[in-house]
């Protein structure tokens, strides 16, 4: 192996391959899975936001704007049905945004799970068989979440519930499993006292990209909460008092057939709104790409590049990673102009990714040649 | 394993277990009557304005403010209780990467815990008090993470690289 390239260290002295990363080892078997769950719940979150959620917040504003007309023409059955579609549109959008992040956060539980692997004692084919399930269930919970507003009740046995919650659950269920017998395994490691002496590759690695991704990550999250904790102490309780404020008028006035002041209401009702939503969104985007730019620090010996790559990949992400939560805010000033860059930093952010499991995958070839497996 | 990297692990796993018990309480015994509520409370608001009762009205869109002031709150409590805990397990894996010595890495530990665990409890005591004591505890503990992760970032930015 050229010199220049990173090696992950220490190595099996007969093999010449880490341990811990074997061929379909639970670590490996985590860390695809894991950077793929995140990968694909990016991509969705982009396709949601971009053909469902945004048309679906046009169609709140329009059921509400239908229910103030239907208060001034003294329409109590119209008022009501407009306020049932409202439910309805917001029961979309929620799942979608719980498939988008339930997917995503199942992604960094694996690549913690990876991390935690030779810390566990639980025998090796039984740590498979956990990512494995662990891997389904985070796959099974965010499809059947996204399935929900389709399904339905169709065909369901129960009265509240239909099939599409039920494999939900029955994915959650599987994901809770396999972290608490994880946990066990950890707790029996952890009670094994000075007989516990097991090292790991990826935790002694004093890499200046780990170093990079690390402290980038640490400072995204730190402006997130920065920023949280502005919008709490400044905005959020102001919002709040000014949107049941614009409710309250957006009736009266309707029902004083002043539409004219109520509809005011409305567009002043869902500018608040979309401030809101930008807010948690920058909040929220910052934290979360800062969660995974410290999650993949830890991964950096396994992504196999020539090390100016590896940074340039890491500096990558950590662009992306302000750019996004940057000008989502600034959409309130910029408009669609702000929304396209920030799309441009989410787009950045998922080339990175990208290419940070594409180099995984040639370090996993690279083992297989040296251990000679063959697919 | 370094006291402050056990302190980070092990009250990381004991906020995020505190965590899922408050949600799986939520979501069986509170959520799904909290939602009806505030649908309902708004449907009515809307309702009697089209049927011209306006205090009935208001005072139902009183209501669903009220309800969706709480809601708010306590979904927020348990999503930053978790989003806290897998955030300083993460930190306590890597913790021995903070370059400062063990007394300073426990105190940074100590600081990003107790402010984990504070602020979301901060935000749901608003949920009963409006006061001023569960704002200043909000403020407290949103301070301490901040100055734990400004001490982590820091202590990460000294470590000297392998190569």
């Amino acid at each position: 192996m050229s010199a220049s390239y990173r090696v992950a260290a220490p190595v099996d002295p007969v093999r010449g391959v880490p341990d811990s990363f074997a061929p379909l080892s639970a670590r490996r078997i985590l860390v695809v899975g894991g950077i793929a769950l995140i990968l694909i719940g990016m991509i969705l979150g982009d396709i949601f936001a971009a053909f469902i959620l945004h048309p679906n917040a046009a169609g709140i504003g329009a059921s509400l704007s239908a229910g103030v007309q239907a208060i001034a023409l003294q329409d109590a059955q119209a008022a009501e049905s407009a306020l049932q579609n409202i439910g309805y549109l917001l029961e979309n959008r929620g799942t979608k945004v719980d498939a988008h992040v339930h997917m995503i956060v199942f992604g960094y539980l694996a690549l913690l799970l990876a991390l935690l692997q030779p810390f566990v004692a639980i025998p090796e084919k039984r740590k498979k068989f956990l990512a494995k399930m662990f891997l389904g269930g985070s796959f099974l919970l965010p499809l059947g979440v996204f399935l929900v507003h389709y399904v339905g009740l169709a065909f369901s046995p129960l009265a509240a519930i239909g099939w599409a919650s039920i494999f939900a659950d029955l994915g959650g269920v599987s994901v809770v499993l396999v972290c608490a017998y994880e946990l066990t395994g950890l707790w029996r490691y952890l009670r094994q006292g000075s007989q516990a002496t097991a090292t790991d590759e990826l935790l002694a690695d004093r890499g200046s990209t780990g170093r990079l991704l690390l402290v980038g990550g640490t400072l995204l999250v730190l402006l997130g909460f920065l920023h949280g904790a502005y919008y709490a102490g400044v905005d959020l309780f102001r919002f709040e008092r000014e949107d049941a404020q614009l409710i309250s008028v957006m009736t009266s006035r309707a029902a004083a057939n002043d539409l004219p002041a109520a509809t005011q209401a409305i567009d002043r009702y869902n500018q608040l709104q979309g401030t809101e939503a930008v807010n948690i969104a920058a909040h929220a985007h910052s934290i979360e790409f800062g969660v995974l730019a410290i999650l993949l620090a830890f991964f950096q010996p396994y992504v196999f590049y020539r090390e100016k790559w590896t940074r340039f990949w890491a500096f990558t992400l950590l662009l992306g990673s302000i750019i996004l939560p940057f000008f989502v805010l600034m959409e309130l000033h910029w408009g669609l102009l702000a929304g396209g860059i920030a799309d441009i930093g989410g787009l950045l952010v998922i080339i990175a990714l990208l290419a940070m499991l594409v180099g995984v995958w040639r370090y996993t070839g690279k083992l297989d040649a040296a251990l000679g497996v063959h697919e | 394993m370094s006291a402050s990297r056990k302190l980070l692990v092990i009250g990381s796993l004991a906020v995020a277990v505190w965590s899922m018990g408050y949600g799986i309480f939520y979501a069986a015994f509170a959520e799904h009557q909290m939602l009806d509520g505030l649908g309902s409370a708004l449907t009515t608001g809307f309702v009697r304005a089209a049927e011209r009762r306006m205090p009935e009205s208001q005072s139902a869109l009183a209501e669903a403010a009220q309800r969706r002031f709480v809601y708010v709150r306590q979904v927020d409590a348990h999503g930053h209780w978790g989003g806290l805990a897998l955030l300083l397990l993460i930190l306590g894996i890597g913790f021995d990467r903070v370059a400062f010595a063990e007394h300073t890495r426990f105190l940074i530990a100590l600081a990003l815990l107790a402010g984990s665990f504070l602020f979301p409890l901060a935000v749901l005591w608003e949920t009963w008090d409006r006061g001023v004591g569960p704002r200043s505890l909000a403020v407290f503990a949103s301070a301490l993470v901040i100055a734990g992760l400004c001490g982590a970032a820091w202590g990460f930015v000294r470590t000297e690289p392998s190569r």
